[in-house]
């Protein structure tokens, strides 16, 4: 990854279902305030709710950060989203499409990684899991 | 992902968000202007469902011009709602998406296959009435 500075940030707990609305409208107006034009915003916006979702779906309870990034030559937004709860068995399976999950259409993590610049994830069986995603503003 | 926690929601009275569903003539409108969370969002399929049960409404049409994200899970919730409807012999038509909304949509890899779309509130009962043959 790169050299990174965060000029400021927030965290989302995510507790409960309203929780997931709280956190990408709070997504929604970090993108604005950073300077990200409508259809990023959306995007951004989109893919923090498919995360937040997962949080609350699978572990119940977590909690995301939202940081306004910088590294040499970019600034963007870094979203990051974590939970304490039973982590995935197979994350490529789960990065697969059409992974199943009762709730959305197999879509959460393939749909927001591809509404991102950059998405990591790091998970492990009854530890958790956390993925990042960053968004850059075009220079 | 493995299992399912019980999470602190289940413990917690979730408010669930009622929209409301106006008819006119044979068919329903469903103006969208709340940031929906997956427990309203289901509610509205229940009710629109209902509703059409209820009024023998031949069509709806569902009102999403404010509505700024759609995310997979709405999406699901809105083409299962055009399918059900289409059971109940009743026509779905989507109108208002704003332009950001339908990109990240097909971005995500949602189409909605199957929903008819109009541009905005006007053309979409013009639609309505051309598909009910009036």
């Amino acid at each position: 990854m790169h050299e990174e500075r965060y000029i400021n940030s927030e965290i989302i707990p995510i507790l409960e279902e309203r929780d997931v609305v709280i956190c990408r409208q709070a997504c929604r107006e970090w993108a604005r305030r950073i300077g990200f034009n409508l259809v990023d915003q959306t995007r951004i916006t989109t893919a923090a709710s498919e995360l937040a979702r997962n949080i609350h779906e699978y572990a119940g309870a977590g909690e995301v950060i939202i940081q306004e990034v910088e590294d040499e030559t970019r600034r963007g937004i870094k979203i990051t989203f974590q939970d304490q709860g039973p982590g995935l068995d197979d994350v490529e399976e789960a990065m697969k499409e059409g992974y199943t999950s009762h709730k959305g259409m197999g879509m959460g993590l393939p749909g927001s990684k591809k509404l991102m610049d950059e998405f990591y994830i790091q998970s492990e069986p009854e530890k958790g899991t956390s993925v990042t995603i960053y968004k850059w503003l075009p220079i | 992902m493995v299992k399912k926690r019980p999470s602190l929601a289940s413990r917690r009275e979730s408010v669930i968000q009622r929209i409301p569903i106006l008819k006119i003539r044979n068919y329903l409108i469903i103006p969208i202007q709340i940031d929906l969370d997956d427990l309203s969002a289901a509610q509205l399929q229940k009710d629109i469902l209902q509703k059409i049960d209820k009024t023998g409404a031949q069509g709806v049409i569902i009102d999403v011009s404010v509505v700024e994200m759609i995310d997979s899970y709405l999406g699901r919730i809105l083409g299962e709602t055009a399918r059900m409807a289409a059971l109940m012999d009743a026509k779905v038509v989507l109108c208002g998406m704003q332009p950001a909304v339908a990109i990240t949509l097909v971005e995500l890899g949602l189409s909605l296959e199957g929903v008819h779309s109009a541009l905005n509130l006007e053309g979409a009962i013009t639609m309505m009435e051309n598909i009910l043959g009036e």
